[in-house]
């Protein structure tokens, strides 16, 4: 357990659990995506985790006749457009909070901070009930606004801890040169916080991707359907053919695991941030 | 400049918190008029057994992942916040199931756990071809299980980066002293992540009071009642059975024990770590 250390001795029955671990989380894996190659009479035959004899694509033809593309744009359209509106305003935020020298800032951050233990759960059905009122059922803004009030707190919080570490002179010498705050904002708060906007950007991204309560309660009709709820439906109405709706699993965690290849240290960052310090 | 983050905030989760204390006095079938009900909704919620399981299940639930995903996050943690070459490429799978949404999740472990055409044929194994999503005894540990396989990556990170924190010059000293590395584990490493496992825990017990979409697709609380945790029999009540007054109570019970055992836990432990966090 001297794992902090570099020392010589090895760990022995760490590295065995690792490796029983990660067999726990590979298989799983593993098994998605052998069973989307395999035809769907092979399944009901082969073993199912040997590779399969005969492997196609043919299920990810069946999941894509069956208006995956309208549904991963729809994913699209909704984190994209969640994801840049949280950044947007709580940056704007965030900048109030760090500049004010009126109470009004720290008392924003306070907000900020019990915004994070609201847990959607328990706000869905007045949530519910406010996008009947506005008219806004059954449509992809239904969708974008209640993910960008859900994810202001926790990207609050990391870009203030972020723009605290600004120093203050920078923020002088512009004013001194007649910088008004939106300014001030665009030409140096903006660039310098890039890495931050990154993180949690990231992280964002990944947690819109994957909701699923919103778009169930939020949403009836199939124009409307993001992912995670057409794998649901897939669930149902494809039934035993289970190559095919593991095959919309693997077309499903396709951008989530790229963004993990090309922006590893940002989503693991995005993760911990501001708990495992 | 902080307006618009205020708004939107404001409109959509704090209005919304007000709103459920206002419609768990009220019937309302979600589309209809509401008509007001005074405590009937809390008197209907108190009184039904099947809430009152869920509410059992729900403690069960989060008792039950807690110890699970706790000792395997903090020793999968520990060990990974070594140096080694290989140790880096074990961290990098492991965070895998992070990047599946519980949709996908829930679909897979059912169609992995399929008495007839699962892994338990795949290894020819009598006991992996149970039937696990069926069986009432069974199916809140496969739960148990699947939730793990979700977030025991999370938790992993937290530790491993809690770990890494640790000065080094207190593993060095003790070797100087002797210690072996069981004793360093017992007397350095776990002392040194107290806060980190308070924040662990904590998180890990408010994400089991609200695990909703892997458990609504793995198994739709079924078989029979057997894994309708809280969050579940609220959707249930509120979107299922058009009781929007009584689910509202459900949501605010979550609220009210999920906020009471963080700052519990909080308090115990660490409370002016956090007060010092919030300052800034």
């Amino acid at each position: 357990m001297t794992s902090n250390t570099t020392d010589t001795r090895p760990n022995v029955l760490g590295a065995i659990g690792a490796w029983i671990w990660l067999a726990v989380i590979i298989v799983p894996i593993y098994y998605i995506f052998v069973t989307s190659l395999r035809p769907q009479a092979d399944y009901f035959a082969e073993n199912p985790l040997s590779w399969p004899s005969n492997a196609t694509l043919d299920a990810y033809g069946r999941v894509l006749e069956n208006d995956f593309l309208l549904f991963f744009f729809n994913s699209v359209i909704v984190t994209a457009a969640a994801v840049a509106v949280t950044l947007a305003v709580s940056l704007m935020a965030s900048y109030v909070v760090v500049r004010s020298r009126s109470r009004f800032g720290a008392n924003v951050f306070r907000v900020a901070l019990l915004g994070i233990a609201i847990p959607i759960q328990a706000a869905i059905i007045p949530v519910y009930y406010l996008i009947v009122q506005i008219g806004l059922y059954d449509t992809l803004a239904a969708l974008i606004l209640p993910s960008i009030a859900f994810a202001i707190p926790l990207t609050l919080l990391i870009l203030t801890n972020f723009l605290r570490e600004i120093p203050e002179s920078l923020f002088e010498s512009m004013r001194m040169d007649g910088a008004t705050e939106w300014k001030i904002l665009l030409r140096l708060v903006v660039p310098l916080s890039r890495p931050a906007l990154a993180t949690v950007g990231v992280y964002q991204a990944l947690q819109v991707w994957n909701g699923f309560l919103f778009p169930l309660v939020l949403t009836q009709s199939a124009e409307t359907r993001v992912i995670p709820l057409s794998l649901w439906s897939f669930q149902g109405q494809f039934g035993v053919d289970v190559p095919a709706v593991l095959a919309a699993v693997v077309l499903s965690v396709l951008p989530m695991l790229a963004a993990y290849i090309v922006a590893r240290r940002q989503l693991v960052s995005g993760l911990t941030a501001g708990f495992g310090k | 400049m902080a307006a618009p983050a205020l708004i939107l905030f404001g409109f959509f989760a704090v209005v919304p918190l007000f709103g459920v204390v206002a419609l768990s006095f009220v019937h309302w079938d979600g589309l209809g008029e509401m008509s007001w009900a005074g405590l009937d909704n809390w008197k209907a919620a108190a009184s039904d057994p099947v809430s009152r399981n869920a509410l059992w299940l729900t403690v069960k639930l989060t008792v039950l992942c807690v110890v699970f995903q706790a000792p395997v996050s903090l020793l999968l943690g520990v060990f990974l916040a070594g140096r080694q070459r290989y140790r880096a490429l074990l961290a990098t799978l492991f965070f895998l199931p992070l990047l599946f949404s519980s949709a996908a999740v829930a679909i897979t472990f059912t169609a992995l756990l399929d008495p007839n055409f699962g892994a338990g044929t795949a290894l020819d194994a009598e006991w992996l071809s149970q039937n696990w999503l069926g069986d009432p005894e069974l199916a809140l540990y496969v739960v148990v299980f699947v939730i793990g396989w979700c977030f025991i990556p999370f938790h992993t990170l937290i530790y491993q980066a809690g770990t890494r924190q640790i000065p080094k010059e207190l593993y060095e000293a003790s070797r100087m002293d002797g210690a072996g590395p069981v004793a360093q584990f017992f007397h350095i490493t776990l002392p040194m992540l107290k806060y980190t496992i308070v924040t662990s825990t904590t998180l890990m017990t408010v994400g089991s009071l609200t695990y909703f979409d892997l458990i609504f697709v793995l198994t739709g609380g079924g078989p029979g009642d057997a894994t309708r945790v809280l969050p579940l029999d609220m959707y249930l009540t509120g979107f299922r059975s058009y009781e929007m007054g009584k689910a509202s109570v459900l949501a605010l019970v979550l609220v009210v024990v999920g906020l009471a055992v963080s700052l519990g836990l909080n308090r115990i432990t660490g409370a002016s770590r956090m007060d010092s966090r919030s300052e800034g």
